[in-house]
């Protein structure tokens, strides 16, 4: 396999990962990642949270040292994006112009802000915040802010939110829906959430859409509701959610639902691309093989090394448990499985203490864990998640049950239904 | 610089010059140390970061938290006494000579 090219297109957490994973993989042949950004690979995450307060500095960022595509043998194409994709041909087409021939194709290509369609939105001082370009931006302007407004009760929104509280800025978070992140929390974890916000000083209006924002000499002034309240702001924020980059792949005749579509092996409809990411709608095992597209680092990772594996020769079946962390000023909120679905709840731990779990079922089957600055539960419900141990609901309630024993084969499975 | 010594799975070491103030973590993935893969970027919340602390001033190192050592259980290799997540172990210059075993597996 040395004379095969392998093209990765999108040099984000997930391209970054597969090209790295097919050299751990032992592909030899030739590896190009091409990225639409300036920026080598850089990890996200921190760009709502410690980058914006300067306590992660931008060199720290970078997913891997400067070094390490060279020492690898991977080529780097930055500050050029992918414009064609010719499947009968199998090349793709960059922004400067080269056109590279591929055996395999991976599609990496990320997501990108939902744009808000109201009057005002291209005010200066409405931002967003995907790139890292968007993050200098925010943390240019945050330190001189003194009302900001977030659009969006989503977790990206709330990390900026707690971000802008912690540095006593007056912060408003203004979300639709009468509940924080409806269709991902369950709502006894969702309504500590808006409860732990608040106690910090953050304002959240829920069940409030943002009608209109007004401004003065095109710098934003206020964001008006639609029930026609007001609150100034010299800074707002849209988070709203995300869209994922499937245009280059529709173009190409690729299947497109959300996401670009592909198979358990994460192959899309033609045999030598594949899709991982942010941008790839594929069936989870988790979610009994409906169709999903999932946005955290857990999935970017995971779908580039399956996806390294199977151009190695090793295709399996991708089932990897999704996870995802988000850090909202000192509570760590991580969500283990995919709770939807859920039909009971069990709350484990201490909310008063802002240190518990919520174990959501379907009858007495586990579906996910929500756990807020417990991460030991969240490992713990990982390895339940991933080993199929059962467990349920009648177990956490048993007197002297204990969690980690159970998920670190240290106890014996749960006790047979009597 | 405090020196940090990684014993690579495959038994290769590697010296590195870490920063003060810096994690054994971060000392690792600017280094290239691919076996530490710290998933959640030093957050406390993966476990994917886990080293053996071999040799050294290891009385220098903070005594692990609670939460770290409770999730030491679930890391992908087995735990063992000297088990650590290594994004919560600061550089200083009383750590300068440690040695930490990268163990083969993180997932
Ligand atoms: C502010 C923020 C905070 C986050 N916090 C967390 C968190 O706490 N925990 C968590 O689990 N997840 C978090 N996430 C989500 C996580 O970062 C993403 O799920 C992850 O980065 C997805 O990886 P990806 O490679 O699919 O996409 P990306 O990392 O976005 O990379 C895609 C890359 O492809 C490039 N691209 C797009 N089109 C083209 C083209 N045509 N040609 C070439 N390149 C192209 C893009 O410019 C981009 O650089 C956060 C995301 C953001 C934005
Ligand atoms: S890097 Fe995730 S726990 Fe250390």
């Amino acid at each position: 396999m040395s004379n095969r090219t392998v093209v990765v297109a999108g040099a984000g957490q997930a391209g970054s990962q597969a090209a790295a994973s097919l050299r751990d993989e032992g592909f030899q042949g030739r590896i190009v990642l091409v990225g639409a950004e300036r920026h080598a690979p850089y990890q996200r995450p921190p760009l709502s949270k410690g980058y914006l307060t300067g306590k992660v500095p931008p060199e720290r960022l970078a997913l891997r040292p400067p070094s390490f595509y060279d020492d690898i043998n991977v080529e780097l194409r930055l500050g050029t994006p992918v414009t064609s994709i010719d499947v009968d041909a199998r090349s793709v087409g960059l922004g400067n112009g080269e056109r590279l021939e591929y055996h395999d194709l991976v599609l990496a290509l990320g997501a990108r802000n939902r744009g808000l369609p109201i009057d005002g939105a291209d005010l200066d001082g409405v931002l967003t915040l995907r790139s890292l370009a968007d993050a200098e931006e925010v943390r240019r302007r945050l330190p001189a802010a003194s009302s900001v407004v977030v659009i969006g009760g989503g977790f990206i929104g709330l990390e900026i939110a707690a971000t802008a509280v912690g540095l006593g800025i007056a912060t408003t978070v203004f979300e639709v829906a009468e509940q924080l992140m409806a269709r991902v929390l369950s709502p006894g974890t969702a309504s500590f959430l808006v409860e732990a916000h608040r106690r910090r000083g953050m304002r959240i209006d829920l069940g409030t859409s943002a009608a209109t924002i007004t401004g003065t000499h095109g710098q934003v002034r206020a964001v008006w509701t639609s029930d026609g309240r007001s609150v100034p702001a010299d800074l707002v924020l849209v988070g709203i959610g995300a869209v994922p980059n499937t245009e280059v792949a529709a173009e190409a005749g690729l299947l497109v639902d959300n996401g670009i579509v592909t198979d358990p092996h994460l192959r899309t409809s033609d045999p030598h691309v594949w899709a991982i990411g942010d941008c790839a709608s594929f069936p989870c095992a988790y979610a009994d093989g409906r169709q999903m597209r999932l946005e955290s680092v857990q999935n970017a990772v995971a779908q580039a090394r399956a996806v390294a594996a199977a151009l190695a020769g090793r295709a399996e079946y991708f089932r990897a448990v999704p996870w995802f962390w988000s850090d909202q000023a000192d509570l760590k909120i991580q969500i283990a499985g995919l709770p939807t679905g859920r039909d009971t709840v069990i709350m484990y731990g201490e909310a008063e203490q802002e240190r518990f779990s919520a174990f959501c079922f379907a009858g007495d089957r586990l579906l996910g864990v929500e756990s807020v600055n417990r991460p030991a539960d969240h490992l713990a419900a990982r390895r339940l998640l991933e080993l199929g141990i059962p467990l349920r609901p009648v177990d956490l309630t048993r007197p002297g049950f204990d969690l980690r024993a159970l998920a670190s084969g240290r106890s014996a499975a749960v006790a047979p239904a009597s | 610089m405090p020196k940090v010594t990684f014993i690579r799975p495959n038994g290769e070491t590697t010296v590195v010059d870490g920063a003060d103030g810096t994690s054994i973590m971060q000392t690792a993935v600017s280094a290239g140390i691919t076996e530490v893969v710290a998933e959640c970027g030093g957050t406390l919340a993966c476990a994917t970061c886990h080293v053996y602390v071999h040799d050294g001033p290891i009385d220098a190192l903070p005594e692990a938290s609670g939460d770290e050592e409770e999730m030491l259980d679930f890391t992908a290799c087995p735990r063992e006494p000297t088990s650590r997540l290594s994004c919560q172990l600061p550089l200083s210059p009383q750590t300068d000579g440690l040695v930490v075993r990268v163990p083969p597996e993180q997932y």
